[in-house]
């Protein structure tokens, strides 16, 4: 008896220490990559069509024209936005993960704190052309000031306001909004036609930091001090918030109903007439694949508090883009900068931004004739002057999480008729800040 | 069980050994004492490695600083000794609180919920105890909540809890007018009901089950003999069923606490990465406090407590259910 409990003791430890050791070997990769596997490369694309299925068939005449160039096969696979991010994570910290891949550009510094993707040095650029091929705007979303960056700009995006023409005309009303007083405004002439006004996505966390960053530029607030420590609860940044869940608490222009909104459905209201306007990033292909022509509706810079667009308190857009990043344990790293070169490519740039209404943020694929219609000319045109990254800090990530959380309870308080007040305002924010990470 | 089971056995075959002879005893018992244990070799090993294992990691993880900055290489973690404890548990500031707070919805919706499941599959299971026309389709149907993949029922709760055009508002509001405007199901105070809705709806079906497996073991007689005593169907039910079904009840009640109070797909399908205040379930609480914030130390640290409330839970429940089957038997 006393044997076989000793055995089962002796073989239970030893199940132990393997097991253990095996989930230890993740994280033994170092410097850099290696080029073990030169054939092949996997490569995580985002989900920037309307749909994984559009991605893949825009994406997939590409990757074979690379293959044919190279000989190096991509095996591509369109993670969801809900999760990529964890993907990564997980990814990173398995060592598990693919060769090249996609990542929202606000998520620069915090994946690049974690040591996960490969640092973007001037030797590294020089591979793919250098840094002076790509937009300044671009490069500043790329990691923290200072420090190598840990992606390549891929795709730029910009916020606009989407208008339908045909209600516009109904509720006579000449030219779209271009402060937020006027759209107040406007509001009320829309209303009377029986529409609704603003489209928004109350619910979703990401939407929610990208408005609250925009207005909190016009307002003064930068969210974090200059050495990188969070600063939420300034009058400023209040002041920021509660404007934009007043758009729905006291301008009421944004219908109450769109405050449990976290699945495009705003995209949806206002491709189908319900809406009025839009604050949207590059939504031409997304309005296209759900039926709207593109002679229904107008593009016009976001609004500002006055006068016109521009820098600092003029800031009426985030820097809103996909960044490719390569992953430091990949083990076909020249295959790998090869491939972030063939897709950063004049040729490329114009071929996929096309496809999804995005700006390109090489400089030369920009000139190029189909990013200068009036919709892509308002986009660019935001990009190059009136535009801000998000806070290029480590905590960033967790920023977006808690105050985009925030945001969404003031608007549940809104949409159950609850006053949103300045004190109510500054109690959600700072509860978000004592939940940022104290180091 | 098992060790209890094998010594019994071993120790009733003792004296027929012994008469034997010595010499061919020893290895002829080894085998038979061996055999169990070989056998359950293969399922110990993946115990260890599909529970066991992560479970210490995740103990090891509770005392690292473990945040965006060492997840690469997580050994090179410091260490932090209590400190993601501290924090977990320290009720005055906004961490602790948050999660104190989580505690008492997870707690008050689990015991709703439980409940709620128990009566509703034990009423069902009782009402379906006697043959009828059209019983076995009923049963059938009875079970389709519980068969369907998770996230394709709370999906369609979801559509169905919409403000705008959900079906719940149309049928409340369009059609009763029960309420004065139609309510917000899926963000705010209702969500708390929106989610015991949905777990309710999900978890009966498992309760009416092994109920009516556990019905199947009463025998007839004993309803015959109440009746001719006079009893009526409430006494029967109190004096007969309820008593018959209670080992059943025991483990019934205490599995769908255990899945109820752990529950990570329902709230996750339902509200997304932040559920509202009003149904924070402990679970994506924590979820959100490690891969959300990406503190997965302070994530570890407040699962490791939940696993220490569970575990005392359990035990408690074990202890005094069986110290009151071993009375009644007594008795």
């Amino acid at each position: 008896m006393q044997t076989i409990r000793a055995v089962t003791a002796g073989v239970a430890a030893l199940t132990l220490a393997l097991t253990a050791a095996a989930c230890g070997g993740g994280s033994t990769g170092d410097d850099g990559g290696s080029n073990k596997s030169p054939k092949t490369l996997t490569y995580w694309a985002s989900n920037q069509g309307a749909s994984i299925a559009i991605d893949k068939k825009v994406l997939q005449p590409e990757l074979d024209k690379f293959e044919k160039q190279t000989g190096i096969k991509v095996k591509v696979e369109v993670v969801p936005w809900s999760d990529l991010l964890n993907r990564i994570l997980t990814a990173t910290t398995s060592g598990q993960g693919p060769d090249v891949l996609n990542i929202g550009n606000t998520w620069s510094a915090s994946l690049q704190a974690t040591g996960g993707l490969l640092a973007w040095d001037d030797k590294q650029f020089g591979k793919i052309g250098g840094k002076d091929r790509f937009v300044e705007s671009a490069l500043g979303s790329t990691g923290v000031q200072g420090q190598d960056p840990a992606a390549v700009p891929l795709y730029s995006m910009a916020y606009a306001l989407y208008y339908n023409k045909k209600i516009f005309a109904d509720a006579g009303i000449a030219k779209p909004p271009a402060t937020w007083d006027e759209l107040v405004a406007d509001g009320k002439k829309i209303q009377a036609k029986g529409k609704q006004v603003l489209g928004a996505e109350g619910a979703n966390v990401s939407e929610n930091i990208h408005h609250v960053f925009v207005f909190g530029k016009q307002h003064g607030a930068a969210f974090f001090t200059p050495d990188g420590k969070p600063d939420f609860t300034s009058d400023n940044a209040v002041a920021a918030v509660k404007q934009y869940v007043d758009l729905m608490a006291k301008d009421k222009v944004i219908p109450q109903g769109n405050a449990e909104y976290a699945q495009n459905q705003s995209v949806s209201d206002f491709a189908t007439g319900k809406t009025a306007m839009l604050l949207w990033q590059s939504a031409s292909a997304n309005l296209k694949s759900q039926g709207m022509a593109e002679s229904d509706y107008g593009i016009a810079p976001v609004p500002v508090q006055s006068g016109t667009p521009g820098t600092d308190t003029q800031t009426n857009s985030m820097v809103a883009g996909i960044n490719m990043a390569v992953f430091k344990n990949t083990d076909n790293l020249d295959g790998a900068t090869q491939f972030v070169k063939f897709m950063t490519s004049d040729e490329e740039q114009k071929i996929l931004n096309t496809a999804y209404s995005s700006i390109p943020p090489v400089k030369a694929a920009q000139e190029d004739a189909a990013f200068n219609t009036p919709a892509n000319a308002v986009l660019k045109n935001t990009l190059a002057t009136s535009a801000a990254a998000l806070p290029q800090v480590a905590a960033e990530s967790q920023y977006e999480t808690v105050v985009g959380t925030a945001v969404k309870e003031l608007f549940a308080d809104a949409a159950a008729g609850r006053p949103v007040t300045d004190d109510s305002v500054k109690a959600a924010l700072e509860k978000a800040q004592q939940q940022m990470p104290a180091k | 069980m098992t060790t209890t089971t094998t010594v019994k056995v071993a120790g009733h075959q003792e004296p027929s050994g012994t008469a034997s002879g010595s010499s061919r005893r020893r290895p002829g018992r080894l085998r038979r004492i061996g055999l169990p244990y070989l056998l359950l070799l293969p399922a110990l090993f993946f115990e260890l490695l599909v529970h066991l294992v992560p479970m210490i990691i995740g103990i090891v993880m509770s005392f690292k600083e473990l945040t965006q900055f060492y997840i690469r290489d997580w050994g090179a973690a410091p260490w932090a000794g209590l400190d993601n404890y501290k924090v977990s548990v320290d009720i005055d500031a906004p961490v602790g609180e948050a999660l104190l707070h989580s505690f008492f919805v997870t707690v008050g919706f689990t015991l709703l919920s439980v409940g709620l499941c128990w009566l509703i599959g034990t009423t069902a299971a009782v009402f379906m105890q006697d043959a009828f026309r059209g019983r076995g389709l009923l049963r059938a149907l009875f079970l389709v909540p519980y068969a369907l993949p998770v996230y394709a029922a709370v999906i369609t709760w979801v559509f169905m809890f919409q403000h705008d055009n959900g079906l719940v508002n149309h049928v409340l509001y369009d059609q009763l007018h029960l309420t004065d405007k139609p309510s917000f199901w899926l963000i705010g105070d209702n969500s708390f009901y929106a989610l015991l809705t949905v777990s309710v709806w999900k978890g009966w079906p498992f309760a009416f089950l092994i109920v009516m497996a556990g019905l199947q073991n009463i025998p007839n007689d004993l309803y015959e003999a109440a009746a001719l005593d006079g009893a009526g169907m409430w006494q029967q039910l109190r004096r007969i069923t309820l008593p018959s079904l209670r080992p059943v009840n025991q483990v019934l009640i205490l599995v769908l606490f255990l899945w109820t109070f752990n529950d990570f797909n329902t709230p996750y399908v339902l509200f997304g990465k932040s559920a509202p205040e009003a149904a924070d379930l402990i679970s994506v609480h924590i979820y959100q406090a490690s891969f959300v914030t990406w503190n997965f130390g302070t994530g570890a640290a407040m699962s490791v407590l939940l696993l220490l409330f569970l575990l005392v839970v359990t035990g408690v429940y074990l202890a005094v259910t069986s110290r009151g089957r071993k009375a009644s038997h007594a008795a």
